[in-house]
């Protein structure tokens, strides 16, 4: 029988946890990727080793489709590895976990595909791949080159799960909402549908505009205040809420093209300072 | 002698990236083992995902030895020039001979053995590889496309010993990711590639690329359909695969009325499949994927499991299409007042109001035959499914969607054809109408803001532009005087940046276009075996900017140039032109400059402002015919022929019938010859003299009626 949501979740888990990575709980804060986490972020600069894994929920207000699309989500969960610095069987140690979870790569077409991963909010870019099976794109595997605008020295190798995408492919389901959640027959639609239908209606139609624009320059105040004092973690988390508010006001369609970039840039800005602080502190 | 192999193996390096980096291969190689000297046989190059190979057959054993004989100094020259010596070729004075007073440093190199200048040759191709992105990884400091695992180096029968940043050289690497992840060793070059097939990678990427194309090809066959050849699609998965494996999937037929040329892009660009196509000729609903593995169960899990992906793609695409579809492109025409198409050059809606203008014009000069409303409309909504989920899904298809569009919401098929059409070079007069005036307006606009391609710098495309321009102007034989279509066009941008700056420039600009059109029509034609040098010759009598009559003209010019009668026809009119500008004769019976020295021809200062004269009006046509008492047969034969020859070349090119022209003037090639062959120009009769003259004038200007011969090379 196939791995359930939560199992899949449980395996990797323990797979990673005996690859001597700490397994974290999810961050506390809205965010759009399993990167933003500081775990991630913060952890992949300087010179101290470090291994975690751990699930990330992430919310992207614009992929709502108030759950009516059977493959898009405007909230959903990515499993986050990260290993630094990065192993030479890095490759073998991701495949290793792929049999785990029951895909068999003399049964399944595993490939790795080029994709190089940048972010622009983060100052942070990386090479890899993203990997296919059967075609379908399920991890991406990222070897971290510079994030907040710093080179990673040694370098942090990143994978990231799509947990959904990998729970239908194992389960052979063709709408997210259809996943088993556990085996005790709930799905994931039982968990989640109604949350989807009513978050794309509040980002898309509701969220009071005004009131997200003054979040945002909160946010960036408060940020500047906490790199004044020269606490790098609160001041990331500042960033990560900018950001995040900025993705909602995305969704509202009230940020035009050009300005676009100049909130790309100003949060970028304070994850790079906060990256700076960080890197000082920890100096 | 021996052979070499090098495998440099690594993690998976993108697909696209693989043949430049297997040319790079080879000529680094070339390179490092020529400077040193080392002779080698034939070199082959091969890739797959995880490896760099290289195979040089017939290596020397070892370089060459040479002996090198350095001047340097006089022996009592000053200790800094001695020093300056010993430091530069590495010697003691001990070790410097000493002749006439001259001191010499004998540089003796002993051969160097093969394995050594190998070694050195792969830590240089490691370390200066020219990757397009390359990174780090782990601890280290080493630059590689994607972590670099293993390096086999192997000459002849012995490992040739290489270490780079802790990965040393071997005879181990290893076989299929799945199908043999264990170690392998190899014995050398003369084993590596059949090792490697027997655990299952296929080093060639020709050889991997045959069998995608005929295995998928084969695959589409046997389930009764054509697969759609795609060559581009061949080497990337060849790029992407050891062992490839051509799939047959299917898909639901449902998706069918997604757009043909979406279903077409998603399952290339975003999935690597090859369509395929049914009997009834249309798109079918299944796919050819290239597996990595011989799948133990044949195949059918990756086959099932890529058509999930791919209905996963088909239902976001038609997501997109039923949505869009359901709102008028008239309506989203309206929002491309958000879209700023240049900062000089305002919004997209700017260059459309634009587009559309010029447009209309085209169709009411009677340029392009067309319904002008139809024409404005297909103009006013050809951008607008730039703002459309689909384009903004799939952005190489602007055009295409907007034409399935505006055909589904029931504009006229003339128009969805143009919206469809219009970023290339259509041939259907609706079409081409938008299609030109969307490229001239481009044109026009990035000259008028300065922005003009210099160089390799063309940033807006604008070269591309313009030939699709002459593309459409040519190939649907649309007269047009361009400089008349510029003019429009510039005075359009002028309008509405509301500024005089660019209308200041219009006088300027024009010519600046015309040129540019000049440049790369001769660009374009070379490539059609045109010579430039008579598109030269044509644009030369200025007064051409008629693209059609232009190529004309040039094409009856080459096809009479590369005549007997033509080629001698040039000779003669260059020997004409030369005696003319050597004799400074430029109009009848005139000097072109007033030298002084030159003797006065007619009596008069200048018999031209007495031409209100009847008499004297008559007399100088006369001299200008070089009638006037001609007396040698030769001269009266000429005389004859161009009698016969200007008003049939006249009439000919006067209804544009160039060839006709060229077999008029082709008439006097004989007589010419022989009036060179027999007659005196500059006779020491100054009446015969000017009388001569002013016959090879009348010559070369009969010629000229068709082109500026002067600048024909040959």
């Amino acid at each position: 029988m196939s791995l359930s949501f939560q199992d899949l979740i449980l395996t990797l888990q323990r797979y990673w946890g005996a690859q001597g990575c700490v397994l974290l709980q999810p961050y506390d804060m809205e965010m759009g990727a399993g990167t933003f986490h500081p775990a991630t972020v913060l952890r992949a600069l300087g010179p101290a080793p470090w291994r975690t894994a751990y699930v990330q929920p992430c919310r992207r207000p614009t992929d709502g489709r108030y759950g009516e699309n059977p493959n898009r989500l405007g909230a959903y969960y990515q499993f986050q590895v990260v290993l630094k610095p990065s192993p030479d069987d890095l490759q073998d140690l991701y495949l290793g976990s792929l049999t785990e979870i029951g895909i068999d790569p003399l049964k399944h077409d595993i490939r790795f595909v080029e994709d190089d991963w940048e972010s622009p909010t983060l100052g942070a870019w990386g090479l890899g791949w993203e990997v296919w099976c059967d075609g379908m794109e399920v991890t991406q595997f990222t070897y971290f080159q510079q994030v907040g605008g710093f080179e990673c020295k040694p370098v942090t190798g990143e994978l990231t799960y799509g947990l959904e995408r990998l729970a239908m492919y194992i389960q052979g389901v063709d709408n997210v909402f259809d996943l088993k959640f556990n085996d005790a027959g709930v799905t994931y639609g039982d968990v989640f549908l109604e949350n989807e239908r009513e978050a794309s209606e509040y980002n898309f139609e509701v969220a009071n505009t005004d009131r997200l624009f003054e979040a945002f320059r909160e946010a960036v105040d408060e940020c500047e205040l906490c790199i004044g004092h020269k606490l790098p973690i609160p001041a990331y988390e500042q960033a990560i809420k900018a950001s995040h508010v900025f993705n909602t006001l995305q969704a509202r369609g009230v940020i035009s093209v050009a300005e676009r970039q100049a909130y790309i840039g100003r949060v970028r800005d304070l994850a790079k300072a906060a990256c700076g602080a960080w890197l000082e502190r920890s100096a | 002698m021996a052979d070499f192999l090098l495998e440099l193996l690594s993690e998976e390096i993108p697909a696209r990236m693989q043949p430049k980096a297997r040319n790079d291969l080879a000529r680094m190689f070339a390179d490092a083992t020529g400077e040193a000297g080392l002779s080698t046989g034939a070199v082959d190059v091969h890739s797959t995902p995880r490896r760099l190979v290289l195979i040089a057959r017939d290596v020397a054993e070892a370089t060459e030895a040479s002996r090198e004989e350095v001047k340097g100094p006089r022996a009592n020259a000053p200790a800094q020039a001695l020093d300056g010596f010993l430091r530069k070729t590495g010697l003691t004075r001990e070790q410097l001979e000493e002749r006439d007073g001259v001191l010499f440093a004998v540089i003796e190199r002993e051969g160097k053995a093969a394995a050594d200048v190998l070694a050195e040759t792969v830590k240089r191709i490691v370390a200066d590889f020219p990757w397009p992105k390359s990174m780090r990884w782990g601890a280290g400091d080493l630059r590689w496309v994607r972590p670099l695992h293993g390096i086999v180096a192997i000459l002849g029968e012995t490992i040739v010993p290489i270490e780079i940043d802790g990965i040393a050289s071997g005879a181990t690497t290893v076989g299929h990711r799945f199908h043999h992840p264990g170690p392998i060793t190899v014995g050398g070059a003369q084993d590596y590639v059949e090792k490697l097939r027997a655990c299952h990678v296929i080093v060639d990427q020709d050889e991997r690329e045959k069998l995608i194309a005929e295995g998928a090809a084969k695959a589409a066959g046997d389930a009764g359909l054509t697969m759609i050849e795609d060559h581009g699609l061949v080497v990337e998965n060849a790029g992407l695969t050891e062992w490839p494996v051509p799939l047959i999937g299917r898909f639901d037929p449902d998706y069918l009325d997604v757009p043909r040329e979406v279903i077409v892009l998603t399952m290339r660009t975003n999935q690597k499949y090859f369509a395929c196509i049914g009997t009834d000729g249309l798109l079918a609903p299944a796919f050819v994927c290239i597996a990595n593995i011989a799948a133990k169960d044949g195949g059918g899990a990756i086959a099932e499991g890529n058509a999930r992906v791919l209905a996963a793609r088909l239902a976001d695409a038609r997501f997109f299409w039923e949505q869009d579809v359901k709102v008028p492109l008239e309506e989203q025409a309206k929002k491309l007042d958000g879209i700023v198409f240049h900062e000089k050059l305002g919004t997209v809606a700017d260059k459309v109001e634009r587009v559309a203008k010029l447009a209309r014009w085209l169709v009411e000069e009677g340029i392009v035959k067309a319904d002008p409303n139809q024409v404005e409309r297909a103009a006013r909504l050809a951008k607008a499914d730039l703002v459309t989920g689909m384009v903004g899904e799939f952005p190489e298809l602007q055009g295409v969607v907007g034409g399935y569009l505006a055909e589904a919401q029931g504009e006229p098929k003339a128009v969805a054809e143009a919206i469809r059409d219009h970023y290339g070079a259509p041939s259907k007069p609706t079409s081409a109408a938008v299609a030109l005036a969307d490229k001239l307006d481009t044109i026009c606009d990035f000259f008028a803001i300065d922005e003009k391609p210099t160089g390799s710098k063309d940033p807006f495309a604008v070269r591309r532009a313009a030939i699709a321009s002459i593309e459409i102007i040519v190939g649907n034989g649309l007269r047009l005087a361009l400089t008349q279509a510029v003019r429009g066009g510039l005075a359009n941008v002028a309008g509405q940046m509301s500024t005089t700056d660019a209308a200041h420039r219009l006088d300027r600009t024009a010519p600046e276009i015309l040129d540019f059109f000049a440049d790369r029509l001769k660009v374009q034609q070379r490539e059609a075996g045109v010579r430039h040098d008579l598109i030269d010759a044509v644009f030369a009598l200025g007064s051409e900017d008629d693209l059609v009559r232009l190529l004309a003209r040039v094409k009856a010019l080459q096809g009479f140039v590369e005549t007997a009668d033509g080629t001698n026809l040039l000779t003669a009119y260059k020997r004409a032109a030369n005696i003319l500008k050597k004799e400074k004769w430029d109009a009848p019976g005139v000097l072109t400059s007033d030298d002084e020295q030159g003797i006065p021809q007619t009596g008069e200062e200048d018999p031209l402002v007495l031409v209100d004269e009847p008499i004297l009006k008559e007399a100088i046509a006369e001299i200008a015919s070089g009638q006037a008492g001609a007396d040698l047969p030769q001269e009266k034969a000429l005389i004859a022929a161009l009698d016969k020859a200007e008003p049939k070349a006249s009439a000919a090119v006067e209804k544009e019938d160039f060839a006709g022209a060229m077999a008029a003037l082709a008439g006097l090639r004989t007589p010419i010859d022989e009036f060179f062959d027999h007659v005196t120009v500059n006779d020491p009769d100054a009446a015969k003299r000017e009388r001569r003259l002013n016959l090879l004038l009348r010559f070369r200007d009969a010629v000229n009626q068709v082109a500026d011969f002067s600048r024909i090379e040959g």
